[in-house]
């Protein structure tokens, strides 16, 4: 599964984007980020407030209770500033 | 309906006119360009950079304008929004919306812009006196956004 970082999430991450192999037991948006959380201090600060965390499954808004299975490309960005 | 995500500048009044040149059945125009501020409270801006999920961002304001059609009597909708690096009085996001009478025009061009404003995967990090720093999205766009629903 393509990952995908955007504004201070990708700054924070210091990627753009990545490949991953999702482990079995995550199932969810939210869960994703939980996992990715452990993954080291740059994920976790970056995650540090979930909750503001915005999430895209092939490229639609989802909520952070979504599931993931079958998706190609997740997304993470701050709320959008756009205009 | 044009949409185009683009580094380039834009020439509102052609894309204005692209809209109602040879037409009879056009009777309003509405063009709203959206500039980059460098004043912000007492502070001030030396630039803006606009970074965008490429590919969503497209598909994302290509459904808004199909929305607005649907709404709206509209005979023409152009929406064009930069991405990259602005200095104060850059413009940064074009909406042009064409119609018989300009109370559809007036409107499906707010929606638009008050959708850009709080949807499209668009993010902007501001060059100010203190350091750089990324906008906040704001209550106010948010409440603007949710008349519409």
């Amino acid at each position: 599964m393509r990952v995908l970082y955007f504004a201070w999430l990708r700054e924070r991450i210091g990627k753009t984007d990545e490949d991953i192999a999702l482990p079995q037991d995550v199932r969810t948006a939210g869960e994703l980020i939980d996992w990715l959380t452990q993954r080291g201090d740059e994920y976790a600060h970056a995650f540090e407030n979930p909750k503001v965390v915005r999430v895209a499954i092939d490229r639609k808004h989802v909520k952070h209770d979504v599931a993931i299975a079958g998706a190609r490309e997740i997304a993470f960005f701050p709320p959008m500033t756009g205009g | 309906m044009t949409v185009r995500i683009q580094r380039e500048p834009f020439d509102a009044s052609a894309e204005s006119d692209a809209l109602s040149k040879g037409r009879h059945d056009v009777g309003a125009v509405v063009t709203f360009t959206g500039v980059c501020r460098g004043i912000e409270g007492d502070d001030t801006v030396r630039a803006m950079t606009l970074e965008h999920y490429p590919g969503m961002a497209e598909e994302e304001i290509e459904g808004h304008v199909a929305e607005a059609q649907k709404r709206w009597k509209l005979l023409g909708v152009t929406v064009v929004h930069r991405y990259g690096r602005f200095e104060p009085g850059d413009p940064i996001v074009l909406v042009v919306t064409a119609s018989s009478h300009r109370e559809d025009a007036f409107a499906a061009a707010n929606f638009l812009m008050d959708y850009l404003k709080t949807k499209a995967p668009f993010w902007k990090r501001e060059e100010r006196s203190d350091g750089d720093r990324w906008v906040d999205a704001t209550d106010a766009d948010d409440e603007a956004a949710e008349r519409w629903t």
